[in-house]
């Protein structure tokens, strides 16, 4: 029994990890429709730059505020420049260009900051909470910026008049329009809002993981499992995916005879499609009905 | 609610473009141009150069497949390197273990991929759009991590993977050769022996779509709704066309195994998938010779853009991807077309 619910501990606090990735692709589906593969890279580069200011010696919370502008920033400019020509394009040359996107972050950070892995700093300190080893400081202040920005975005959405504007832009754009939304616009800042929430996945995650240009390449894959199982459609439901997906991939770990570390990966991957399969909108998506 | 879903309908349907179908192939004296080009390069060029050109024959028969799929029904897949890994893995272990011979191994090694894509297919029928990229981006990470697996050790050898031989070429054209004193070397035998191979299944292709089935993959990939009520069987023939993409990227796969002599779980990457996707894109999508011209451009771009900088090869390569989508979003088939009027133009 306490096996039992040591490994939902840990798998809690590996799902914290998985919740924020998938928090982030979240929200750039409801701004554009489409999953970003270069979601991951836009969050590793983020983190990179954090870690840069710190080097240059700018307190953490101080860096923190700053790279979280600078990728909002970013977030936009990438969309006016690079995807905003596409929109009207068919999907498949979209995911071309996320993976063009995806080459070219991770071949410049690879070139500015190389490929050796660093370690990276938390703010909320590693040693254990309370009493437990499983889950340190660390991790809890992870499940906490989670929520608080859960929350955030919640409030963000309903009780603002911008985040007014964004639902009504991504669920109706024409009507919209008409009634004086910039649509447009309204993707830029979805897309500055998600490459900000990755920002911040990418700073709370590398201290687990350690900093180097490739660190996201799990995480992310573990993020869609979480936003899928979750539904595309709704941010509650990628942080409850994100945290089934740490505990189910760790109990799979222990219970299951002949799954070790090695096949961890393959059954977040079954665990999508089997989500896909039964239950295509996932556990609080809204089922997308199509009219003739 | 009524009219967000109308704008859910507009935005599905144009997925994937509709390509007529006429327009899905070269015509016939520039098919046969190109065709003797192909013939004779090998005896002009190196060793290293020939097998080459043996892996973009077979890379272009990968993607040809991937463009039956996607230009042909409609559906996406990022997991071809899956099918490919599938393909590779049944030449390798029949030539090693069972010793069949190589040009055997390949039939076989194509109806395993059918089956194995036939199922998939069936999962994949409920998914569409992004869902169904999704679900094969996950089959193609998961690939290597199965091959590496503790129980099918015995046969696929592990992490180490498998060598094969390369064939030598057979004795009668060896012979044959002798008697005007030339000799085949082993790249040249194989790369005449992949041209057979492709020219075979890049014409069967185009029989394919140009059949009762193909139309039923193109009015699928049009319109679903109205396929089905035209008396379309919209389940079979989507599994179906997973099922024929599969059994040629299968095919593919097994050639490839040969002429790299190699097979390991780490060469069937989701990486490799996604060239394959990118080939697809570059080639232009439907348009069933630009499978090659997109071969040509996964295999050779990455080598260009490393001698333009090393460090920063994945960021040109990047680059240039994002120029062919901007310069020319319907790929290699605008440029094509570009060049017939052009030729038109000149005639006149």
């Amino acid at each position: 029994m306490e096996l039992f619910t040591n490994q939902i501990l840990a798998g809690i606090s590996t799902g914290a990890i998985y919740a924020c990735m998938a928090l982030a692709v979240v929200m750039i589906y409801q701004a554009i429709d489409h999953l970003n593969f270069a979601q991951g890279e836009m969050a590793m580069f983020s983190t990179f730059i954090s870690w840069q200011l710190m080097q240059w010696g700018i307190p953490y919370w101080v860096a923190f505020v700053l790279t979280l502008i600078f990728s909002f920033a970013a977030g936009i400019v990438i969309e006016r420049t690079l995807f905003k020509p596409l929109a009207k394009a068919p999907i498949l040359t979209n995911v071309a260009g996320f993976i063009a996107l995806f080459s070219i972050i991770n071949s410049c950070a690879g070139l500015i900051w190389d490929f050796t892995i660093k370690q990276y700093p938390t703010p909320f300190g590693s040693a254990p909470f309370l009493g437990s080893q499983l889950i340190s400081t660390h991790q809890a202040g992870m499940i906490g910026v989670t929520f608080l920005l859960l929350a955030a975005l919640y409030f963000f959405f309903q009780y603002t008049r911008v985040g007014l504007a964004m639902r009504a832009a991504a669920s109706l754009p024409e009507s919209a329009r008409l009634v004086g939304i910039n649509t447009a616009w309204m993707i830029a800042l979805g897309w500055g809002m998600a490459a900000g929430i990755g920002a911040i996945a990418g700073m709370l995650i590398a201290p687990v993981v350690f900093l180097e240009p490739n660190m996201m390449g799990g995480v992310l894959i573990y993020g869609f499992a979480a936003a899928v199982l979750g539904g595309l459609t709704s941010p509650l439901g990628a942080v409850v995916g994100g945290f089934l997906v740490g505990v189910f991939e760790n109990l799979a770990g222990t219970y299951i005879p002949g799954v070790g570390n090695e096949l961890k990966l393959p059954i977040a991957l079954a665990l999508i499609i089997t989500v896909l399969v039964i239950k295509p909108a996932g556990l609080f998506g809204r089922p997308i009905i199509k009219r003739v | 609610m009524s009219a967000a879903d109308e704008a859910e309908v507009v935005a599905e349907g144009q997925a994937v473009e509709a390509v007529p179908k006429r327009a899905m192939t070269l015509s016939t004296g520039t098919s046969l141009t190109v065709l003797l080009v192909l013939l004779l390069i090998p005896l002009l060029v190196k060793n290293f150069i020939i097998f080459q050109m043996t892996m973009l024959l077979i890379y272009g028969l990968a993607v040809l497949a991937l463009n039956i799929l996607t230009g042909g029904s409609g559906q996406f897949s990022l997991g071809q390197s899956a099918f490919y890994a599938i393909g590779a893995y049944t030449s390798a272990i029949l030539m090693e273990d069972f010793n069949v011979n190589y040009a055997l191994t390949l039939p076989v090694a194509g109806i395993i991929c059918f089956a194995a894509g036939f199922l998939f297919g069936q999962p994949a029928l409920r998914l569409s759009g992004v869902y169904l990229a999704l679900a094969t981006f996950a089959l193609a990470t998961a690939m290597p991590q199965l091959l590496k697996l503790g129980y099918f050790e015995h046969w696929t050898g592990g992490v180490q993977g498998l060598v094969v031989t390369k064939p030598d070429a057979p004795e009668i054209i060896e012979s044959a050769l002798k008697v005007v004193h030339l000799k085949m070397s082993q790249d040249m035998w194989l790369y005449y022996f992949t041209l057979v191979i492709t020219v075979a299944i890049y014409l069967w292709s185009i029989n394919l779509l140009r059949s009762r089935s193909g139309r039923a993959f193109m009015s699928i990939r049009d319109n679903e709704i109205a396929a089905s009520s035209m008396g379309v069987n919209v389940a079979l023939y989507k599994t179906l066309a997973f099922g024929v993409s599969a059994g040629i990227t299968g095919v593919a796969g097994g050639l490839g195994a040969i002429a790299v002599q190699f097979v390991a779980p780490d060469s069937y990457t989701i990486t490799f998938a996604i060239s394959l996707f990118l080939g697809m894109v570059v080639g232009g999508v439907g348009w069933l010779p630009g499978s090659f011209v997109g071969a040509a451009f996964i295999i050779f771009v990455p080598n260009i853009s490393e001698s333009i900088s090393k460090g920063l090869s994945g960021a040109v390569f990047g680059v240039l991807l994002f120029l062919v989508i901007f310069l020319v979003p319907h790929g290699a088939r605008q440029v094509a077309i570009v060049g017939q009027q052009l030729a038109g133009r000149f005639r006149r």
